[in-house]
């Protein structure tokens, strides 16, 4: 039940993010969607003891962030709930591997150590820039691009059913827990005796529901196109936003740029 | 089983990005032939329905946990396998974007774990055991069977992703041997409520378990016997190859230190090393490996000239020398494209 009003209060705090009026909110979604996923193939294709060399990439999420507006804690606070299993499977990292990578005076940092926080750092980067990309675009931006993007149209039209009946289905399945709580005096666990009947009336009200809205949607007209409200023609901020991104990451993946400063700071000093 | 973008290298996470939109290219092309587009609303309102059906956990006695409904399965025996999949598919994307749920560019791994074992794996599988004539017993033990062979076959999914990127130390017995009893009593708990749910349907609605949702006739075979033959060469050409990857040094690098006894061939001097230099510098997949721990790789000219030579080259090598050119090709097909677009816009403004 909780889980399920989580679910719900999470959708709606994300989509009102998405409702936004600013620069971010405003680019194409296209160019948006692009700058991510070569963000997150700049990101996973760092090898696994590199630590400084991703650290310059938190300019992307923190720029974006910064510019549409966003608060960053609720943001941070998801991000933290992603991370668990990461972290399950990258423990393991530092117990395998004691291979020495650097020692700090006396301390022997081990390869295993470093690649572990390295996964952290890569979670943090990719799961920001996921929900980012979300948060400024919305599910109606993103449906949009991908049918630019030649997707399959069956795909995107189901997509955006979905993402439109999960608030009304969300809400009816948690009803449906609550009734059974209050009737089931102290132990409100579900039995998986219930489960049948419990889903399966679900699943007759949906598909009633299903048809109702087939029903309706014929007779206004509806051909199995949706027409997307967006304009998706490219600007050239949305170029200058696609090309300026793409060189700052191939620059950080080709040149490490904390140690550049370290050095560049360390001679200097001398 | 959602796979989590930290974990996974691009060379993974980008062919099977390949795959799964193949596959789903392929569903949408199988549904558009034989039912209209207007059925959509069905499939994105049981789509809603399974995700938020999934939220509901159950107490599993004797085992003290709890399990879920399994939402491939039922998808693909509501609505087929082809609806099912991509039904599944769009669900694991808005999981993805709004609940962090598996990351972007680990989708496609995402989807072949959850969408494609279960509809084109275990659904196979469950019209098997349920045949022409169901009878709730065949239905208990085809949804039960098909329920843990779908989980089963998604943990090694993440485990085979996880040990092909390099990212994770684990070794392939131990991540096995961690995996798949875990998802053994998930798949029970998953299997026992889908079968409660489906023994349900068989009583309230029959037809329903009969004739497909979206109208395909269950006829269809051919397809589905491919990719189940595809699926277990798949599986097992992989594991074979890794346990070599795991045990061996890398294939190449193990040929030239035996032949020219160094370790790398050396790279010549001025103009050549800087250029060697910068490439590694770019490449986007550098000294890709199975197993990524090792030292660097030989040098690329090296497997170029010499991988004719000896049949036992590195496959990683090689698998990142086909997915790096693919995706320097998209990249560059990319490129072309936005200044096309920059061109035959700007008169127009």
């Amino acid at each position: 039940m909780l889980k399920i009003k989580a679910q719900l209060l999470n959708l709606r705090y994300i989509d009102e993010l998405a409702a936004g009026n600013s620069v971010i909110h405003q680019l194409n979604p296209c160019a948006k969607l692009l700058v991510t996923m070569i963000f997150l193939i700049v990101v996973t294709s760092f090898p696994k003891q590199v630590l400084a060399g991703l650290i310059p990439l938190f300019v992307f999420p923190v720029t974006i962030a910064s510019l549409a507006d966003l608060p960053l804690a609720p943001l941070l606070r998801r991000v933290a709930l992603a991370l668990p299993f990461v972290i399950f499977i990258g423990i393991f990292n530092p117990v395998l591997d004691h291979s020495t990578a650097f020692t700090i005076g006396e301390v022997a940092v081990s390869n295993g150590w470093v690649s572990f926080f390295s996964i952290l750092i890569r979670a943090v980067l990719a799961i920001s820039a996921a929900l980012l990309l979300v948060a400024t675009t919305g599910m109606e931006g993103i449906c949009a691009a991908l049918q630019a993007g030649k997707v399959p149209k069956v795909l995107v039209v189901q997509l955006l059913f979905m993402y439109r009946y999960l608030y009304i289905l969300l809400e009816e399945a948690g009803r449906t827990v609550q009734a059974y709580n209050l009737r089931a005096f102290e132990d409100t666990r579900i039995g998986y005796k219930a489960a049948g009947s419990l889903i399966g009336q679900l699943l007759m009200r949906t598909l009633e529901r299903a048809q109702r809205i087939y029903a309706a949607m014929r007779s206004r007209g509806f051909d199995g196109n949706i027409p997307f409200r967006r304009c998706l023609a490219l600007q050239v901020k949305d170029i200058i936003f696609v090309l300026f991104w793409s060189a700052f990451f191939l620059l950080a993946r080709m040149v490490n740029i904390p140690q550049w400063l370290g050095a560049l700071v360390l001679e200097g000093y001398r | 089983m959602h796979m989590a973008d930290a974990l996974i290298s691009p060379a993974v996470g980008g062919s099977l990005w390949a795959v799964t939109a193949g596959i789903a290219v392929y569903s949408a092309k199988k549904l558009g032939k034989a039912m209209d587009d207007t059925k959509v609303p069905l499939m994105g309102v049981l789509g809603a329905f399974v995700f938020a059906a999934q939220m509901i956990n159950f107490t599993i006695p004797g085992t003290g946990s709890s399990g879920h409904l399994g939402g491939g399965l039922l998808l693909a025996v509501l609505l087929g396998p082809y609806a099912g999949f991509l039904t599944m598919a769009s669900i694991l994307i808005v999981q993805a974007l709004f609940f962090a749920d598996g990351g972007l560019l680990a989708l496609g791994c995402s989807i072949f774990n959850m969408g494609f074992f279960s509809c084109f794996v275990a659904y196979p599988l469950y019209r098997r055991i349920v045949g022409e004539n169901p009878t709730p017993g065949k239905l208990l033990a085809g949804t039960g069977l098909a329920a843990i062979a779908g989980l089963q076959l998604g943990a090694f999914g993440v485990v085979l992703e996880t040990l092909f990127s390099g990212i994770s130390e684990l070794p392939f017995y131990t991540f096995v041997l961690l995996m798949q009893p875990i998802h053994l009593g998930i798949g029970i708990g998953e299997g026992v409520i889908t079968a409660a749910v489906i023994l349900f349907i068989w009583k309230e609605r029959p037809e329903l378990l009969t004739k497909e949702l979206t109208g395909i006739e269950k006829g269809s075979r051919t397809f589905r016997n491919i990719i189940v033959k595809l699926a277990i060469a798949t599986v097992l050409i992989s594991s074979v190859v890794s346990w070599f990857a795991s045990t061996n040094p890398d294939g190449l690098e193990w040929s030239i230190a035996k032949t020219t006894k160094q370790e790398e061939l050396a790279v010549p001097e001025g103009i050549h090393s800087l250029l060697a230099d910068w490439q590694k510098k770019l490449a986007v997949l550098p000294d890709y490996n199975f197993k990524g721990s090792k030292e660097a790789a030989a040098a690329s000219d090296a497997e170029a000239g010499q991988a004719a030579e000896w049949p036992q080259v590195s496959s990683g090598t090689s698998i990142a020398g086909i997915i790096g050119s693919v995706l320097t090709l998209l990249l560059a097909g990319v490129i072309g494209k936005s200044l096309k677009i920059v061109i035959t816009k700007r008169p127009q403004k």
